[in-house]
């Protein structure tokens, strides 16, 4: 069977088990809607955490990534997986105990504060929308590469499921279809990964493939080191980034990832504050099995790519480089005229191949057959464009893989894609049924109005999503910085303090915050978009690039709450309680009822 | 519960965080980032042992550290009766 019809009938049957699990798990309160019923065993819950928490971004692009900044890759890894253990020792079990629907509650109650709440929902609205219009653009790549239907068209089928299952079956249904989706991901990743480590490392383990030697006995890292000096790319395993910015980034992405809300909100489903610590654990497992995979991938697929193109003909390149190479994710200008492909880096006088972020092909073909373009040529030797993502999409071909492993890696992105959308979807939802109109506009609304208005605001949150992944505001790529710093300079410090800070209070909570948010907000801002061409190690401040700013705003949202909390008032005698109740699972209080 | 042996459980919780915490930080931003260079001398396999630590070592470690905290927090909950049902 071709690939076609294998895709056909595997991302159908996954889309059919998503539909029958939404039916199953029909949500009939506000509380089975905003957190599954509390009900979720532990490693259920951890498993459905992986799922949401690896989106398509971390499913397609991240061994992308990895491949082409080696060591300085390393951020992503630690970064996107450090902040579980922040998670599970400092904010799960207190936030269980706390026992309530959403972040913005606890900011709210926890600071007596209405004020607290807003700004607490308006991060989480922003933090949200950013992440889901790339789940949805991924979900319309995916789409569009693997089932050559148009991308909107890919689209507006992937806002189909999710708005079935998400206004169904809130977070019941998006728990148990994240569980069945974390399957389909991690199978369709690890199985092309497990072929290649055979075929290059001679290892079933990807992750001992790694370090382990090809044929020639030479250790793949260390010829990988030699091919990229040979080349004048920057040394694989040492990378080129300053200390500062990749310590500042790696804390930006750990604390982020412990302050965004569809992560925390997780573990408000399961049963109980032990169950929060050890679901954590899990979710960490699942994550790690992807994770740790990622840079095996990484750099299984630079060495063959470097070692199938450097130096070699146009005309005996492999079956995939010219499938790929229509789809605009690789590019051949064969500038020195030799019909052999330079690759080159920057020590070596290489550089971009031509000018434009993308190639934009002529529909004419070269003496060699390659697509010809019209971008203008540079003056480097570098005649090779890569787009990262192809290092993991195009894996299955370079392994010779079956078709049915290639119509599974499709299934795989869509199910990482939807799964994240749906978990951030949810967010949205309850901070406008729940925070909003429950706790703010309309306090006397009936448990079915609100129930009525949570799934109101699903379906109106799908369609604002996927008219974002249809006409991408050409920024996706840059606000990503945004979601991890703005929620590393907001919510981490403040769910924190509040917990481990009986004296903190509402003055130094809101200014706290305000601060953190407006400073990253604006470092960012200022060198994203008003002034790109500064965005240089020379003028950041301390060394730090946008995306790791969010550490110093973290910073700066910690001392100022720390000053103002002291010369206000401290906080009243029942918010003291309050906090000590959190501290213990049982005892000093119960948490408090649903 | 009476209150000293509450604040005694929180003690005692207190000092497992900041001991689990130093672990998390030394395997990420020590060995994979400050001390990257001195470990990258050794060699383990084919891995430089600091480049190990920041894109093998650090997670694995992670993943256990979370679930020791786990098991200390749970024969704690029972020493002090504070376990749910």
């Amino acid at each position: 069977m071709d690939v076609q019809t294998w895709t056909y009938i595997i991302v159908g049957a996954t889309f059919l088990i998503y539909i029958a699990i939404a039916i199953w798990a029909k949500a009939g309160s506000t509380k089975e809607f905003y957190v599954a019923g509390a009900g979720v065993p532990p490693i259920i819950n951890g498993m459905a955490t992986a799922a949401d928490w690896m989106s398509a971004a971390s499913f397609i692009s991240m061994a992308g990534l990895i491949s082409f900044m080696g060591y300085d890759g390393s951020v992503y890894l630690m970064g996107w997986t450090g902040g579980y253990v922040l998670l599970a020792l400092l904010l799960a079990p207190y936030l269980r105990k706390f026992g309530k629907f959403t972040v913005p509650d606890f900011v709210g109650d926890r600071y007596y504060s209405n004020v607290a709440r807003t700004v607490a929902v308006i991060c989480a609205i922003f933090v949200s929308f950013t992440y889901v219009a790339g789940q949805m653009r991924g979900v319309g790549v995916v789409f569009s590469r693997f089932l050559e239907v148009d991308i909107n068209t890919g689209i507006l089928l992937g806002m189909g499921i999710v708005f079935f299952y998400a206004v169904l079956g809130g977070m019941k249904g998006i728990t148990y279809t994240q569980v069945a989706q974390y399957w389909v991901l991690i199978f369709a990743y690890m199985v092309p990964a497990i072929f290649l480590s055979i075929m290059i490392a001679g290892n079933p383990i990807p992750q001992f493939g790694m370090g382990g030697a090809g044929t020639d006995g030479v250790y793949l890292l260390d010829k990988l080191d030699n091919l990229h000096n040979e080349l004048g790319f920057a040394a694989y395993t040492t990378g080129s980034k300053p200390m500062i910015d990749v310590f500042a980034i790696t804390v930006a992405l750990m604390v982020g990832t412990a302050g965004l809300p569809h992560v925390i909100v997780r573990f408000f489903t399961v049963p109980r504050v032990r169950d929060a610590r050890i679901s954590a654990g899990w979710a960490l497992i699942f994550i790690a099995l992807l994770y740790t995979t990622a840079p095996a991938i990484a750099t299984f697929a630079r060495l063959n790519l470097i070692q199938t193109v450097s130096n070699n003909s146009y005309t005996d390149m492999p079956g995939w480089f010219k499938k790929w190479e229509k789809t605009g994710l690789l590019a051949w200008m064969d500038k020195n005229n030799d019909g052999k492909i330079q690759y080159t880096g920057k020590n070596a006088g290489g550089g971009d191949p031509f000018e434009g972020k993308k190639p934009e092909f002529t529909k004419e073909k070269g003496q060699h057959g390659e697509l010809l373009m019209s971008n203008k040529p540079t003056d480097n030797t570098n005649e090779l464009f890569i787009d990262k993502d192809i290092m993991v999409l195009a894996n299955p071909e370079i392994g010779n893989l079956p078709n049915w492993v290639i119509a599974l890696v499709a299934a795989g992105g869509l199910a990482a894609a939807l799964s994240t959308a749906a978990g951030l979807l949810l967010v949205i939802s309850t901070s406008i049924s729940h925070d909003l109109i429950k706790k703010q506009i309309n306090p006397n609304i009936s448990e079915k109005g609100e129930l009525m208005y949570a799934r109101i605001a699903v379906g109106v949150a799908i369609v604002v999503a996927g008219y974002f992944g249809i006409n991408p505001p050409g920024f996706v790529a840059e606000v990503v910085a945004f979601a991890f710093g703005l929620a590393a300079a907001s919510f981490f410090p403040v769910i924190i303090l509040g917990i481990f800070s009986k004296r903190m209070n509402k003055e130094g909570a809101i200014s706290g915050m305000l601060s953190g948010l407006i400073f990253t907000a604006a470092y960012i801002v200022y060198f994203k978009f008003i002034n790109p061409d500064m965005n240089k190690p020379e003028f950041w401040w301390f060394g730090m690039s946008p995306e790791g700013i969010g550490t110093l705003g973290m910073l700066i949202n910690v001392a100022v709450s720390f000053v103002v909390s002291r010369i206000t008032p401290a906080p009243p005698q029942e918010i003291q309680e309050l906090v000590d109740s959190l501290r213990y699972p049982k005892g000093a209080g119960e948490a408090s009822a649903h | 519960m009476e209150k000293g042996k509450l604040q005694e459980y929180w003690k005692i919780n207190l000092g497992y965080l900041i001991g689990l915490l130093i672990a998390w930080f030394v395997v990420s931003y020590g060995f994979g980032i400050l001390l990257v260079e001195p470990l990258n001398a050794i060699k383990i396999f084919g891995f430089k042992l600091g480049f190990w630590f920041a894109q093998q070592g650090s997670i694995y470690i992670f993943v256990l550290l979370i679930f020791v905290y786990v098991g200390l927090m749970n024969s704690l909950d029972r020493k002090f009766d504070v376990r749910e049902e």
